[in-house]
């Protein structure tokens, strides 16, 4: 057990960027966007003490793309951003998915469409795991629910890029991003990759290598989609991960991602303390998503309600991994004040009582 | 006594798709001794682009990434950051580095970048067809100015070599061209100071190649070359724009 000693009251933030120089980071680019500027605010000075890569991009555009270049030799790179800005990074995710480079990039979400506002929200579910580029591709995405999570997760996120050679994303939102929790950094748990198959480090006593996805060969283009998600599939064989609470017995199951989760918990236990037989349940990566979990769980359950900042997008996900077993119902609030453990049990009781399979708060 | 060889920087069964009298195999060929000259090859890393130069890997024997569309300074901002011992350089067409890349080339010479990049100016999206770009001369027809480029609707071209000049970042900026012998010569020249500057460590290095495009611009080779002397030169002047090692003045 983990001594009071050992923690620090730390900003989700300065959390994720610490977390970041622990894991080896070892260049960051970035452009300032709130409510994650303090990311790259605290790498300005970090990455330049410790002698490591920093430039403000730009633009985005440039900002992933020069995370590409970096990683591309092998480096570990990272780069920060919030929703409408990550819009920008949804090319370069692509390529980068396509040319298999362990590109590490955060989403502090704020709310949207459009500029939108620096409130948080959790709007960019759809943007995360489906993506906005071209062609056939996911990404792997990770959505910390505590200031403890932003570091651990951060650690994941690096080792997962690598692990796989694939885009990884640490979904947080703005909540996260700008509060202050007791956690504690530890060590980088994860082992080191061996990337010298690949990386870029000049053609010495070897061939000229090429990272690129342009195939005129339309056999070698299919193969190379196919053997990218034979690649996806595994990551959800080996790394699918979650957790959930009260579930054995449980006739409803609240389900929410990223600090959402922290409210369902306790909404969980009012209801519970009610008579409802309620449990909880939290992908903690969102790509791949829990699907096989949730499709078991439907077998004995009556009920699913995801609790969303956003008008319902992971639901889609959960009526797709239940698959008609059980209801699927919302509720939710678009942006703003995060709803609250009071609203949560008022909905949980709107749909029950009234049959309404959408509750928005 | 053996006067030509393949450089070793290009592969040996490497065939070039570019159209025929299209400039680029010159272009290519030169950097390619320049990387072997110079002893590059085992150092470079190049941030391929998107348009005719996009192939390129599949000619030169070095690692190479491929970068989207005008993003192929920041990529190669990325590599040079993550590993400054090693040679980068871009291969970018007037679109991508000029009209989708201009903020990515422009920023990458503000910021002193120890980079090379190279540019081949043909006046049009080669690629794609002919379309109008932003080196499209005034009075040029294209697929899309098909009555010839005016002020009204598209604006002047851009003269790359001389915004790049007034870059602070920028160590050398040079306009040259391929359509006579002397000129391959001064441009090969030009080349090689690009990229000695970025060996030495003064910033950024930077060549504009004025090509020709006989396919799009329907022309033979040899009116093509015409085209670049008597059309071309007089918008885009050859000479030196920056060079912080001339201590002449």
């Amino acid at each position: 057990m983990e001594s009071y000693s050992d923690k620090q009251l730390i900003k989700g933030n300065y959390a994720i960027a610490e977390a970041a120089v622990k894991a080896g980071c070892e260049c960051y680019f970035g452009y300032p966007i709130t409510p994650q500027t303090e990311i790259g605010e605290y790498l300005s000075q970090r990455m330049y003490d410790l002698k490591r890569g920093y430039v403000c991009a730009e633009s985005e555009l440039a900002a992933i793309n020069m995370v590409i270049g970096a990683v591309s030799t092998g480096a570990k790179a990272m780069t920060s951003s919030s929703s409408c800005a990550v819009a920008l990074m949804q090319e370069g995710l692509s390529y980068a998915c396509a040319d298999e480079l362990p590109v590490v990039l955060v989403n502090v979400m704020r709310a949207g469409p459009g500029l939108g506002y620096i409130y948080p929200a959790q709007g960019d579910y759809y943007q995360a795991v489906y993506g906005g580029g071209n062609g056939d591709y996911k990404i792997t995405v990770l959505a910390p629910s505590t200031v403890q999570e932003c570091i651990d997760l951060t650690y994941r996120a690096f080792y997962l890029a690598q692990k796989w050679r694939n885009p990884t994303m640490i979904l947080a939102d703005g909540l996260l991003g700008q509060m202050m929790e007791p956690a504690s950094y530890g060590e980088y748990p994860y082992p080191e990759i061996d990337n010298s198959s690949w990386a870029l480090t000049g053609a010495k006593n070897r061939e000229g290598r090429a990272i690129y996805s342009c195939a005129r060969d339309e056999d070698k283009q299919n193969e190379h989609i196919r053997h990218l998600f034979r690649k996806y599939e595994l990551i959800a064989k080996e790394d699918t991960d979650w957790e959930e609470f009260n579930t054995e017995d449980a006739d409803i199951i609240l389900i929410a991602f990223g600090s959402m989760t922290r409210n369902i918990k306790a909404a969980m236990k009012v209801l519970r303390a009610q008579g409802l037989k309620v449990g909880a349940f939290r992908p903690i990566t969102l790509s791949p998503f829990p699907t096989n979990r949730l499709n078991q769980l439907a077998d004995n359950v009556d009920r699913f309600i995801t609790v969303e900042m956003n008008m319902g997008q992971m639901v889609n996900d959960v009526k797709l991994a239940v698959n008609g077993k059980a209801e699927v119902d919302l509720i939710n609030r678009p942006v703003g004040q995060w709803l609250s453990v009071e609203e949560i049990v008022e909905g949980v009781k709107q749909i029950i009582s009234k049959g309404v399979q959408y509750a928005s708060i | 006594m053996q006067v030509f060889s393949i450089p070793k920087s290009m592969k040996e069964n490497a065939k070039f798709t570019f159209c025929p009298g299209c400039d680029h195999g010159i272009a290519v060929r030169l950097v390619a001794e320049l990387l072997d000259e110079m002893d590059l090859k085992e150092k470079t890393i190049l941030a391929a682009s998107i348009g005719c130069s996009v192939f390129l890997y599949d000619f030169l024997d070095i690692d190479s990434i491929e970068a989207p569309h005008g993003r192929a300074m920041a990529e190669a901002t990325g590599v040079k950051r993550a590993r400054p011992d090693k040679f980068v350089f871009t291969y970018q067409g007037d679109g991508d580095f000029a009209s989708i890349g201009l903020a990515e080339s422009t920023h990458a010479a503000l910021r002193a970048e120890n980079l090379t990049g190279i540019c081949i100016n043909n006046t049009t999206y080669g690629m794609t067809g002919g379309q109008h770009g932003p080196t499209t001369l005034i009075g040029q027809k294209t697929t899309t100015s098909p009555m010839g480029r005016f002020r009204e609707t598209y604006g002047y071209p851009i003269r790359i070599a001389e915004h790049i000049a007034l870059c602070e970042g920028t160590a050398f900026s040079a306009r040259v061209a391929l359509d006579t012998v002397p000129h391959i010569n001064q441009a090969k020249k030009a080349l090689r100071k690009a990229f000695q500057v970025q060996l030495d460590g003064l910033g950024y290095g930077f060549v504009e190649i004025l090509s020709t495009c006989p396919t799009n611009w329907k022309m033979t080779p040899d009116e093509a070359h015409e085209r670049v002397k008597n059309e071309m030169i007089p918008v885009f002047p050859l000479g030196i724009f920056k060079d912080v090692t001339d201590i002449s003045e």
